[in-house]
């Protein structure tokens, strides 16, 4: 019998293979490379700041993931109960958590394939000017981390529902809450009505800031820990929730 | 024969609904179990929990003598199992997706060919094997799903509905892979068509409202019809009541009934004692008799008859 990880990873070979089954893969991995190009260039003022690093493309991560990572998971979850075939994949010798890993690494891979493909604006970037490649690195890994999180979030609720549609809303209005803990709005209001502690806490859990620690290369390590324990624990309530839900 | 599959008093609620309500099983090898039932009845939850797909509330189910529940995975590569309907992902190639069960089940590199091989020629699908399985027929997409199940050449095969939808030959290839690996394998397949259990199957249950209401052979099932085993004579009306007389003597005979007469025929039947085979004496005694008749057959009874029989009688005891 094959072991957890190989297991595991012939589940994420074959999660990954069906996102280029559709044109969901194409349009996708266009419209992240387009709109992350278009934040950064526009929005963000690439040329207009002068400066020669990527802080104004990996910004906007946080906000196009809102959109576009919980339509990546939507389906890990909710296609299989809608379709039936989940009781085809639960009655092989899988177990939860190997199901679970794996088509959660499928969809953190492609999400990492759609980062990769943006590298002309890093090309960019090093034709114009000298920047800390370093610096840079670290963003990419902790946009990828987020969108780790962001993912195992979306898988989660995905597990909860049959209808895909369902599953994205609830992904993005979930992640919307944790991207939005960190802000000055949402700060101030906590602060007015309730203890310190509790806006404090909730401060702790936002992806903002600790996105924000990991780009601008300070404090990256409890930032790290934060997305992976996350990531960890959404995961951990997706094998409740597949057991529970798998035959609704 | 050892027992491969075990169940014991599996029972299963949903909400307050009772889909299985005690229902034990045990299937040898060798055995080819027709699981049979009303829609509703409890057919498909009962094989998701012997598979393992389903917990039950309480009860539990052995494959092979492995607890599902306690060693699923290890029970699980002991079994192959085709779900209702043949669920199955649709945006791949019938060769990418048995490749992919076989590396699931354990197999590599020039295994995984070899039991690819197999199955497609088993199940007949070598003409698709390129195609998206979402562009294939119902025929073809449920040979895929046994091609799935029978990849491992499992011990145990469990199938839901292997033939509903298909057209007659398809159900007839159907039947004959299942007569195939009868012999090696203990197989428990669900219908709701009786007809397949006469084809197939070695031993029947019923159940009804999630409890089994019989457990025979299919001649045992239909030793329960009332006319099981009579014997029906068309005569020339006018020597009818010659035939009456003659037959109701008869030992093994307890009564002959007048079922209809027309246009100078008269159609009788006559009830066994205990159904006993009564043809053979009944035509020599008729022979000895020289009473001429133009018709002579044993009336078998029919498993609808059964099933529907033991299944409304249940509604109704019921209802009372």
């Amino acid at each position: 019998m094959p072991s957890s990880l190989e297991t595991a990873a012939i589940i994420a070979k074959r999660e990954f293979a069906a996102y280029f089954a559709t044109p969901l893969a194409s349009v996708f991995l266009t419209i992240f490379v387009a709109a992350t190009g278009a934040f950064a260039f526009y929005i963000g003022g690439f040329f207009d700041r002068g400066q020669a690093n990527l802080h104004s493309f990996f910004a906007y991560h946080p906000w196009l993931y809102l959109l576009l990572v919980p339509a990546v998971a939507m389906r890990l979850w909710a296609e299989e109960r809608k379709s039936g075939t989940i009781e085809l994949l639960m009655t092989l010798p899988i177990s939860p958590w190997e199901a679970i890993l794996g088509k959660f690494a499928a969809a953190w891979a492609f999400v990492g394939l759609a980062l990769v493909l943006t590298f002309p604006i890093w090309i960019t970037v090093n034709l114009l000017g000298d920047p800390d490649n370093g610096v840079i690195l670290a963003s990419y890994l902790g946009s990828f981390l987020m969108a780790g999180a962001f993912l195992a979030i979306g898988s989660f609720v995905s597990a909860l529902t049959k209808n895909q549609v369902i599953a994205f809303i609830l992904a993005a209005t979930i992640c919307f809450l944790f991207v939005m803990s960190g802000v000055e709005l949402v700060q101030n209001t906590l602060r007015a009505w309730t203890p310190g502690v509790v806006a404090q806490a909730v401060s702790s859990m936002s992806f903002l800031t600790h996105f924000e620690h990991i780009t601008r290369g300070v404090v990256a390590l409890p930032s790290i820990v934060f997305f992976l324990s996350l990531i960890a624990f959404a995961l951990f309530a997706n094998v409740i929730a597949v057991d529970q839900r798998k035959a609704a | 024969m050892p027992v491969l599959v075990e169940a014991e008093r599996l029972e299963k609620s949903f909400g307050p609904i009772v889909a299985v309500d005690g229902i034990s099983l045990s299937v040898k090898k060798g055995e080819v179990l027709g699981f049979l039932g009303p829609n509703g009845a409890g057919k498909s939850t009962t094989m998701k929990m012997i598979t393992g797909f389903l917990e039950p509330d309480r009860g539990r189910t052995r494959i092979c003598g492995l607890d599902v529940e306690e060693s699923p995975k290890e029970a699980k590569a002991k079994l192959g199992y085709l779900p209702e309907g043949a669920p199955l992902y649709g945006e791949m190639t019938p060769r990418a997706f048995l490749t992919f069960v076989a590396e699931v089940r354990g197999y590599r590199g020039a295994d995984v060919k070899s039991r690819l091989a197999l199955a497609v020629e088993r199940t007949g699908l070598g003409s698709v094997l390129e195609q998206r399985i979402e562009t294939l027929s119902k025929g073809f997409k449920r040979r895929v799903g046994i091609a799935q199940a029978i990849l491992h050449d499992p011990p145990v095969l469990v199938m839901d509905e292997p033939t509903d939808g298909l057209d007659p030959n398809q159900k007839h290839h159907v039947r004959e892979l299942i007569r195939e690996m009868a012999t090696e394998k203990a197989i428990i397949v669900s219908t709701h068509i009786l007809e397949e259990v006469e084809a197939v199957c070695t031993r029947a249950v019923i159940i009804n409202k999630g409890r089994i209401v019989a457990d025979g052979t299919a001649e045992d099932l239909m030793r329960r019809v009332p006319y099981h085993g009579a014997v029906a004579i068309r005569v020339a009306s006018e020597r009818a009541r010659a035939v009456i007389s003659v037959l109701e003597q008869h030992e093994e005979v307890t009564r002959v009934e007048t079922v209809s007469e027309a246009a100078g025929r008269t159609h009788l039947r006559a009830i066994p004692v205990d159904g006993k085979a009564i043809a053979t004496g009944v035509a020599s005694l008729l022979r000895d008799k020289a009473l001429a008749v133009d018709e002579l057959f044993v009336e078998r009874g029919r498993l609808d008859d059964v099933f529907r029989d033991i299944t409304t009688s249940e509604q109704d005891s019921n209802h009372a």
